[in-house]
């Protein structure tokens, strides 16, 4: 591991001395000179430089120091404000983690008039928020938000750095982690730390849920992995817990932006977006077209859930891409799957079979989706439903 | 306009079963296929290469035989097919595939558009694209459902979000990962296969590219897989046959109870 100065390239230009998270670079005679003692090699300075000014030789096999990373980081994605619901989740499993590491838990809140949001997630967990609240991070941008993830981990060392496998998460992370040089697990349904290594222990389905894989990052730290929604518990709410709120400042530099955002735009097809619903009630070729989709919604506001769809009704044009359930479409995991005409081809039972109850309505008995169900009930989805409404109905008091 | 589209050949997952004696997968006669969400990204390679009269390479990484994914991308009219493959690059995790994909591309030549499916079904994990970008030091929007325009050396996509999608306009070169919603993948004409039949497949091997050997493969992967095995199989399920009225009835009494928490 070395890095130096190329003289002959360097303009003295400051771009380097701003994004020093060790202060370790000064211009003398107009050039940069760095200091050895404070410089830890992490490569902010390399990227900052447009003249390729700087040399860093890195052992690509191993992060150095290993030891030096402490502690467990959530990744605290809000939007509009709004910190995720994936996020008390993770605080849940990283306050787990840290009971077996004896390591503090610490969240990282990128955003714009977002610091009144940090005390929340130390009522869910955190002992540390690390806050950087800017105009250019209000909406998630990728370049943006991963420079300036990766200059507060590179500062702070976290041993284990957890998001959320949303639309931003799974961008996000993946940018960060290649930037960093470490390893990334994506989707992990388990998370837990080897008693006697004290690794990270990733465990992740694989090949359409048909086999589990449990992954390590030896070498590498930070050790990053992405969850699913749903896949943990959220953290219980403590409002006497106490933690620090750290405000960090990143340079504009780092800021900049090659996409810019024009519109967002809500489409309101359903009252709960299938990955995020509790209870799903989906419809297949069974239903036999789009208006019959009613009596789906019907059980679903009973039961406060979600409709979703296999591919084939979404093939059909009776219900749009954004609640396809499968392969192709969304990877959901609801407390409560009701499948209705749907017979459970196995690019839809990946997409579903990580429920925690699934319900399989249909007429003929040898249909596949009766195979992944804890409940069953053979008969015509056009009788059936209509009956469980107004069971559930009667049952719940709705 | 130059069109990069980076393609993977995967297991045909529908057909992986699980032996039930040992437990273990099984992979004979298992048929290779295109990764689902890559059909996207050639599809729109190619309608991308017929709007603006442009060139589209296919790029796979991957053992010998991918050679066959990358003459059905040929055969839907991407224009010419690399495979970059070499037992150096056996064990590649996310990070050293992205690293070895972006290194191929920079070989390509100078390119204004990357296309990827979203995610692989194999792995699943929706890291490539963005790595590869991050590699190339490029722009990415990733979960792209449209795009709706490229002039002035921009282009401005729909990216699908859990509410709905966000317009972005990104400056080229760029990256952008594919869904479904793009497109509809086109059956390759007659003519398609043959030029496919006899088209020469460019092939690379780690010493044709300028990469950092510590970077490759098994080295240059920090993720290790310390155990694979088979998810408990789900336990039996009741099932009620009969009577709707009491069919329903039984199953509202058996989960009611569990609803309410």
């Amino acid at each position: 591991m070395s890095i130096q100065i190329i003289k002959d390239k360097c303009t003295g230009c400051t771009l380097c001395v701003k994004v020093c998270p060790f202060g370790a670079i000064t211009i003398v005679s107009k050039k940069a000179v760095i200091n050895y003692d404070k410089c830890t090699l992490c490569g902010a300075c390399v990227e900052s430089c447009k003249f390729d000014a700087i040399d860093l030789k890195r052992d690509a096999s191993k992060t150095p120091n290993l030891e030096e990373y402490k502690g467990i980081w959530v990744f605290a994605e809000q939007k509009k404000g709004v910190i995720q619901s994936v996020v008390f989740e993770l605080l849940g499993k990283a306050r787990e983690l840290s009971d077996k590491l004896g390591a503090e838990v610490s969240c990282v809140l990128l955003g714009h008039n977002i610091k009144d949001k940090a005390q929340e997630l130390i009522c869910r967990g955190a002992d540390n928020v690390y806050v950087v609240d800017t105009p250019e991070l209000e909406h998630y941008l990728d370049e943006p938000y991963t420079r300036a993830l990766v200059n507060i981990i590179r500062k702070y060392r976290p041993e284990i750095f957890l998001c959320g496998a949303t639309f931003i998460g799974r961008s996000l992370i993946s940018r960060v982690a290649v930037k960093l040089h470490t390893g990334l697990t994506a989707d992990c349904t388990g998370l837990d730390i080897d008693p006697k290594e004290k690794f990270l222990m990733q465990t992740r389905p694989a090949f359409g849920g048909n086999i589990m894989a449990t992954i390590l990052s030896k070498n590498h730290r930070p050790q990053m992995a992405t969850v699913r929604h749903k896949v943990f518990k959220e953290s219980e709410r403590d409002t006497a817990r106490k933690g620090k709120i750290i405000e960090e400042t990143v340079s504009k530099t780092l800021l900049t932006s090659r996409t810019k955002l024009l519109d967002i735009v809500e489409e309101v097809t359903s009252t709960i977006n299938i990955a995020e619903a509790d209870i799903i009630v989906s419809g297949g070729r069974g239903m036999k077209g789009p208006e019959n989709f009613a009596i789906l919604e019907e059980l679903a506001k009973v039961l406060g859930g979600a409709v979703g769809s296999s591919r084939a009704a979404v093939d059909a044009g009776w219900m749009p891409y954004s609640h396809q359930v499968g392969q192709t479409g969304k990877t959901v995991c609801p407390k409560l799957y009701i499948a209705c005409g749907i017979s459970g081809q196995i690019q839809h039972l990946v997409g579903m079979q990580s429920s925690n109850i699934i319900i399989a309505i249909n007429q003929d008995p040898h249909a596949p989706i009766f195979t992944v169900a804890n409940y069953g009930i053979v008969g015509d989805v056009f009788q059936v439903v209509p009956l469980l409404t107004k069971k559930f109905k009667a049952a719940l008091n709705r | 306009m130059n069109i990069v589209v980076c393609i993977k050949q995967v297991p045909d997952t529908t057909q992986v079963r699980i032996d039930p004696v040992t437990n273990t997968l099984i992979r004979e006669g298992v048929q290779s296929i295109i990764n689902p969400f890559d059909m996207y990204a050639i599809e729109e390679a190619v309608r991308l290469k017929e709007k603006f009269n442009g060139k589209a390479t296919v790029v796979t990484m991957g053992p010998p035989q991918a050679d066959a994914a990358l003459r059905e991308a040929i055969s839907m009219g991407c224009d010419e097919g690399v495979l970059v493959s070499d037992r150096a690059f056996a064990g590649s995790d996310t990070l050293a595939t992205g690293y070895t994909l972006a290194m191929a591309i920079k070989k390509v030549g100078a390119v204004d558009i990357i296309l990827c499916g979203k995610q692989a079904s194999d792995g699943d994990t929706a890291q490539v694209g963005p790595g590869i970008a991050t590699q190339l030091d490029i722009p990415q929007v990733t979960y792209v459902k449209k795009i709706e325009d490229i002039k002035d050396n921009h282009a401005t996509v729909e990216r699908m979000t859990e509410e709905g999608f966000e317009i972005v306009k990104t400056s080229l070169p760029c990256l952008l990962t594919v869904v479904k919603e793009i497109n509809e993948p086109r059956i390759p004409s007659l003519k398609g296969r043959m030029k496919a039949k006899k088209a020469e497949i460019i092939s690379w091997k780690a010493v044709d590219l300028d990469l950092e050997e510590e970077k490759l493969g098994l080295k240059g992967s920090p993720t290790w897989v310390s155990k694979i095995f088979t998810p408990p199989p789900r336990p039996k399920g009741q099932v009620f046959e009969g009577d709707c009225e009491d069919t329903t009835t039984k199953l509202v009494e058996a989960i009611k109870d569990r609803l309410v928490a």
